[in-house]
């Protein structure tokens, strides 16, 4: 049927090529050129290889095949813009364009531009603009702040946002929203379009998309058209059941190491995700122990210096790897043809995600794709299960839609005041176009005007600061074109962490100083380092040696033993949706027997030792063990949630004299222990709701979390500056201490713009704390106490984290405690002082 | 070396120590107590470093002048010393005092009434505090001097000779400490008998960590470091403590 049509709707020109290429144009590509015509945003959902970014691309490459060149220089005004999360991905993209271009012989020119693109392409962009632009949101965030935004973006055609699903929910999402409301501005008649995965709500991405009016007319009004790819084949997803006996806990999937190597063995190209950077570089350590045929296999992370990512991808796309391990960096679009096994170690978190994950293996449409799931323990076996049932029903996990936030808004505004001067009913009007910010009150938008403006403080003392002024024809404008400058210098959504640069230690005169750069590293953890820790980094052991202003000063260690990491684990959590199925999957005893046998033997030990919960209550244990009493629970809620429960019982605790030391936590469970018994106590007042009241206020205020979060939104809405004017240092050395901020804003002015920012994030991201009050409402009631004389086989995971987490809970007096007892105990006895070990 | 545990005032949370035959109380607020003689020090206020901020485009909260003298006011309000000695960089510039608000002039007024408010110079305020005691100036209360003697103690802005007895500021020690997966960097005392550098108690004087190499030197033998916490004052190895 759609066959008859083609020839109508594809130009002559692009249907030859189609043919010359032995492709058909398929229905969602030719969708995508009606929706083009029509004029109308579009949301198109296709797995990974179904043609997606040519059907983005299809109507402007059509568009422009006709468009005549004129003006002096044979300028053409920007056409379409293209947006994606990832740098590397633009680029790409862009390589993959110029092939249809060159083929069709088309007059179209297209050029990437990111935070890498030099100073002197650039200009040339600016002055003699392409006709289609690559690029990231930081950039249009840029562009945005602009002077002679509007001519630039005066003729945009249409703008394609890649990967959409990816970055919607995110405060990157906001400012590129945002970025979206004012192109519109500048070109009313623009047109979007969205390329994203599968997705549980597609309306949530389609109401994203669309620009939303303050009157809609009907319900279909501030929503994009979809359209739908065509679904592939279903994946083919296994679970690994080792041959050794699945350990109780760890995230390393060590035991199975060899059967992994089997099957990147059996297969031709294989991607191994992991969770984290570090279980990225125990992965490869691993797998090249057991490499005896010498497959080319390559390690891939965030922290490798780009060189050597770039050397990994390149090796890739030219057919010379076997395997590749690696982390979420390689997670999104780039096109990997020949992957047919993605092998997933340690549990997925996320059904959403893992889909994802498979969908890059295999390209075929028509071909399953085939996954391994390969969990580190046995909570994770049920939560692979889970997984395994959720891909098979194509059960995806959902998306809590966000409300933007403040900081980025008042970044934004700032944007467009240096771009030029606004009214600001006309830029409110704007704002509320972007659907993040749709809901923003006035009074919340004057807010956030008068905190750019003045630092939104209650004592008027910097009306003569102003970095944005109230003209006398009523709009507003930048303070002056340093202070645009500055703003254009600290533009973008994406706070960095402090980090140093890794680096060979040479000799030069004497001194130690810094050669080769290997990679980067959180400062957080270069911190825990003493001179002499061996750890693992770029799938090499190296040697710390010292910490010389930015870099972090190392040395080959070969064949040392590699220091393991103190480190939190995954930063994924449990999504609520497989923690359900986990929980549901535990209840149901007859389900068990689909699991492998050591497990079934695990789970009817808890049966028979202590109890299995049934899917809404949630089992409390309290045993004696040595010195200490535990407290261990089963949310099921993820390891965030937990974290931030953790450190709200423990105050409890301690208000009933329990004197709780510690607790560690993860995705199934928490555990607190402490020095006396917590048996006898009344577990319904301990987890009740008003947990949430005073005692989550007075913790937020002091905790680190907090402080950070605080940093973020600090830096984000431009209150500190992470780059200065003519200096080229890092955020550690020259931004001014937000911490001090922090503390002298609570204590003088609690409810500031940026402190309720900062409350908000915690509220839903960093503490999850949204999360934990719908678990506390789940479970009132329904605890299920287990009072024993010995650790549950349950228990046993959570409890072996201890000793391989910082032990938490612990307040900032609490390490200065620690640290100070040293003193005594060495002024005491004459033996070198031990550090603090597990609990007995 | 002495065990300094038990040398932590119960009530007050201070380290209590001596230099050079004085008793000293090393209290959390970041103050130097000289009990017998009740001579309060502190160092550093850099009053009005918000604005200076400010006027340069980014504008921090202007709260720290008022929360330094909040802080200060408590201690002046808990001891009632008969002499108040500020140790230098009292004010962040030499046109600090001029971006002062007039309820925070005022309340610097009062902290001169009934006792003696001797400013020391130091090197970011002492054009400003020349100004403002020179013929025509803006009347601060109080004199000026370049340091002050105290019983056998000297106190002035910046390390000198290393003359036993010295208590200084200048250099805003901070301590880190790195246990159990956690860093915390604190404000600190820093004192090995003979010398004693204090703190900076400005809200946003910042610190340098004295492990850094500006305090090399500094010291006759390995000095204890007292770090700030909550309620008191923690004695800690100075060979614990990490650099940044």
């Amino acid at each position: 049927m759609r066959a008859s049509l083609a020839p109508a709707i594809l130009p002559q020109r692009f249907a030859e090529w189609f043919a010359s290429r032995g492709w058909s144009a398929r229905p969602h590509q030719l969708e995508m050129i009606e929706a083009a015509r029509a004029r109308r945003h579009a949301l198109l959902i296709a797995p990974t290889g179904g043609g997606k970014t040519l059907a983005g691309f299809l109507p402007s490459l059509i568009a422009l095949a006709d468009r005549k060149r004129s003006g002096l220089n044979g300028d053409r005004p920007l056409h379409t813009l293209y947006l994606s999360p990832l740098k590397a991905l633009a680029v790409d993209v862009h390589r993959n364009l110029e092939q249809p271009i060159a083929e069709m012989g088309l007059d179209i020119t297209v050029e990437a531009r990111t935070g890498d693109t030099n100073a002197a392409k650039r200009q040339r962009q600016r002055l003699h603009p392409p006709d289609i632009l690559m690029t990231t949101p930081e950039q249009l965030a840029l562009f945005c702040a602009w002077e002679g935004a509007r001519t630039y973006f005066a003729n945009l055609d249409t703008v394609i946002i890649d990967e959409i699903h990816a970055i919607h929910g995110s405060k990157r999402g906001d400012l590129l929203n945002l970025g979206l409301a004012r192109l519109q501005t500048l070109s009313p008649g623009l047109r979007r379009v969205g390329l994203s995965a599968t997705v549980n709500d597609p309306d949530m991405l389609r109401r994203w998309l669309a620009p939303q009016s303050p009157n809609p007319s009907s319900d279909e009004d501030g929503l994009a058209d979809v359209i739908l790819g065509a679904a592939g084949a279903a994946p083919r997803v296994d679970v690994l059941i080792s041959r050794e006996r699945v350990p109780w806990s760890g995230w390393t999937a060590r035991h199975a190491m060899a059967e992994v190597y089997d099957a990147i063995r059996s297969a031709g190209v294989t991607l191994v995700f992991v969770n984290t950077r570090f279980q990225a570089e125990l992965t490869f350590q691993m797998l090249w122990e057991v490499n005896e045929d010498a497959l080319p296999i390559a390690l891939h992370h965030g922290s490798l210096a780009a060189e050597q990512r770039r050397k990994v991808e390149a090796a890739m796309a030219r057919g010379e790897l076997r395997a590749v391990v690696c982390t979420s960096t390689l997670d999104l679009g780039i096109d990997w043809g020949g992957v047919d096994l993605v092998i997933q170690l340690a549990a997925p978190k996320g059904s959403a995600r893992l889909i994802q994950r498979i969908g890059r293996a295999n390209h075929r449409l028509d071909e399953p794709s085939r996954a391994l799931l390969v969990p580190a323990h046995r909570f994770e076996m049920l939560e692979c299960q889970a997984a395994l049932e959720a891909v098979a029903a194509n059960d995806l996990d959902g998306d809590l839609a966000r409300t933007g936030g403040r900081d980025i808004l008042a970044q934004h505004i700032m944007g467009c005041a240096c771009s030029e001067a606004f009214d600001a009913d006309d830029l409110y009007g704007e704002v509320r176009s972007a659907r993040p910010y749709a809901e923003l009150a006035r009074s919340e938008f004057d807010r956030v005007v008068d905190f750019v403006s003045t630092g939104g403080y209650a004592l008027h003392a910097y009306d003569r600061f102003r970095r944005i002024v109230k003209g006398q024809d009523g709009r507003w404008r930048v303070r002056n074109a340093e202070t645009a400058q500055r703003h254009r210098l600290n533009v973008g959504a994406i706070v960095d962490i402090p980090m140093l640069s890794v680096r060979l230690a040479s000799s030069r005169a004497g001194k130690r100083v810094g050669g080769r750069k290997i990679g980067e590293m959180e400062e957080g953890y270069i911190e825990q380092l003493t001179p002499g820790d061996t750890f693992l980094f770029g799938g090499q052991v190296w040697r710390f040696e010292t910490v010389s202003g930015l870099d972090a000063l190392v040395t080959p260690a070969p064949g040392a033993e590699a220091k393991t990491p103190s480190w939190g684990g995954s930063k994924f959590a449990l999504s609520t949706y497989l923690a359900a199925r986990v929980r549901q999957m535990i209840a149901d005893e007859p389900h068990w027997a689909v699991l492998p046998t050591d497990v079934q033997t695990w789970l009817a030990a808890q049966k028979t030792h202590s109890a299995i919960p049934s899917t809404d209550e949630m089992l409390v244990e309290t045993f004696q063990r040595g010195q200490r009493a535990y407290l261990v629970c089963y949310p099921f809620d993820g390891r965030i949630s937990h974290g931030t429960l953790a450190h709200l019982l423990t105050r409890r605790l301690e208000r009933a004299g329990c004197a709780p030391l510690g607790f560690v936590a993860n995705d199934y469970a928490l555990a607190i222990w402490a020095l006396r018994p917590m048996d006898g106590l009344d577990l319904d007042a301990l987890f009740q709701e008003d947990m949430l009241g005073d005692d989550l206020e007075s913790w937020l205020d002091e905790s680190f979390m907090m402080k950070r979060t605080f940093r973020q939104c600090a830096t984000l809405a431009g209150l500190i500056e992470r780059r200065s004017l003519g200096a080229e240092k890092s955020g550690r050395q020259v931004t001014f201490s937000s911490d001090l901020i922090y503390d002298v804003l609570r204590r003088h002015q609690p409810d500031h713009l940026l402190l309720d920012c900062a409350r908000s994030d915690a509220t839903s991201g960093l503490l999850d704390i949204g999360r934990v009050g719908r678990l506390l409402a789940r479970i009132k009631g329904r605890l299920r106490p287990m009072r024993l004389t010995r650790v549950s086989p349950f228990a046993v995971p959570v409890l072996l984290e201890i000793g391989r987490e910082p032990v938490a809970g612990a307040a900032a007096d609490a390490i200065l405690n620690l640290a100070a007892d040293e003193l005594i105990a060495e002024a005491m006895s004459s033996e070198p002082v031990v550090s603090s070990r597990l609990p007995a | 070396m002495s065990v300094w545990r038990d040398r932590v005032c119960e009530r007050s949370g201070a380290l209590l120590t001596e230099l050079g035959g004085v008793s000293a109380a090393l209290r959390p607020s970041g103050a130097l107590w000289l009990t017998e003689l009740g001579v309060l020090a502190v160092g550093d206020l850099h009053l009005e470093k918000g604005s200076a901020y400010a006027a340069r485009g980014q504008l921090l909260p202007p709260f720290d002048t008022a929360d330094t003298l909040n802080r200060l006011e408590g201690e002046v309000e808990a001891l009632s010393p008969t002499a108040l000695v500020l140790l230098g960089d009292s004010f962040h510039d030499r046109r600090a005092l001029s971006r002062l608000s007039r309820a925070d002039a005022e309340r610097i007024a009062g902290l001169g009434r009934g006792r003696s408010l001797i400013w020391i110079v130091g090197n970011h305020d002492e054009e400003g505090l020349q100004a403002a005691f020179g013929t025509g100036g803006d009347g601060l209360p109080g004199e000026l001097a370049s340091e002050l003697s105290v019983g056998a103690l000297t106190l002035r802005h910046e390390p000198g000779d290393g003359a036993p007895g010295e208590v200084c500021g200048h250099l805003h020690p901070c301590a880190k400490v790195v246990r159990a997966g956690r860093s915390v960097r604190r404000r600190a005392f820093v004192t090995d008998g003979l010398r004693l550098i204090l703190p900076a108690f400005g809200a946003y004087a910042g610190g340098l960590n004295v492990r850094d190499a500006a305090f090399n030197g500094l010291f006759a033998r390995t000095p204890l470091v007292g770090a700030l916490g909550d309620r008191r004052v923690y004695a800690l190895p100075f060979g614990t403590l990490s650099g940044d």
